[in-house]
């Protein structure tokens, strides 16, 4: 032990044998099977952190804007190259998700929706709706372009 | 009153704990409702975020000017930025406090993290102002 949390750390197994306790991301190692709960949560983390990247090509396309004529058309061609369609088409998929698992975790806050038949309804919804809305999306971008 | 029981104060913290003086930072509550009303506010404006996108799909600079121009748009944009950095650095907050086990490097991290999203945040806002003014 290095440290004297570590006491608060250590349980028995069903064998009786002593055990350090899991740390927090044990539920996507090998104690559990991929499961939609599961599976959802790690995504909306994923999504979330993908979306904070995200981020920088906002700023980076605004500050551009902002700055000059030459700027400006230097993020648009490198937005409309096939690696940065790549990335958006990213950034559009993660920001659905996001979305709408969000309202999921907004509705979970409220008590509502806990028990697995409709949790595994309202994941299978979310990831429906996140397909629907990044094509539905490319498509009228496309269209528009 | 039966005077054989010893008086227990109902502590539900561990001895341990109490000890290190680790615990409750008080700041839990605002994190929580924080996370929530910028997520609830993110709903309309990440729908109208989309839209603008979609208009300024392969915009002249001129038509992004003219855009931010309106004082809705500028105003619409400016509520994004704000709740869409506070939303992010709350996430990722979590997300290091959830996986960085090193006290260092978590606090390192989040400082870093903080900083980041509060300088992003002001490089937007003052391009979009730029823009409208």
């Amino acid at each position: 032990m290095k440290d004297v949390r570590e006491a608060m750390m250590v349980g028995r197994n069903t064998a009786g044998k002593l055990v350090r306790r899991p740390l927090s991301p044990f539920m996507l190692g090998t104690a559990y099977k991929p499961q939609m709960s599961s599976m959802t949560s790690i995504t909306h983390r994923i999504t979330g952190i993908a979306l904070g990247g995200g981020t920088v090509l906002l700023t980076l396309w605004l500050v551009c804007a902002a700055t000059s004529d030459k700027a400006f058309s230097m993020i648009q061609a490198f937005l409309a190259s096939w690696l940065g369609i790549l990335i958006l088409i990213g950034f559009t998929a993660a920001l659905f998700y996001h979305f709408c698992n969000g309202l999921r975790h907004l509705a979970w806050d409220t008590g509502r929706g806990f028990d697995l038949p409709t949790m595994h309804r309202t994941g299978w919804i979310v990831i429906g709706a996140t397909v629907i809305l990044t094509v539905g999306f490319w498509i009228v971008g496309f269209l528009v372009w | 009153m039966d005077k054989t029981k010893v008086p227990a104060l109902d502590i539900m913290r561990s001895e341990l704990g109490r000890a290190r003086g680790l615990g409750a930072a008080k700041t839990g509550v605002p994190h929580w409702w924080g996370q929530r009303v910028t997520a609830i506010a993110l709903l309309p404006l990440s729908l109208y975020f989309v839209a603008s996108v979609l208009i300024l799909a392969g915009a002249s600079r001129e038509a992004m000017i003219a855009y931010m121009h309106e004082p809705w748009n500028a105003v619409l944009f400016l509520c994004l930025i704000a709740a869409l950095f506070y939303h992010l650095s709350l996430g990722m907050q979590v997300v290091i406090e959830d996986y960085v086990n090193n006290e260092g490097w978590r606090l390192g991290s989040i400082t870093v993290i903080k900083g980041g999203c509060v300088f992003l945040a002001l490089a937007c806002a003052v391009s979009v102002l730029k823009l409208a003014f």
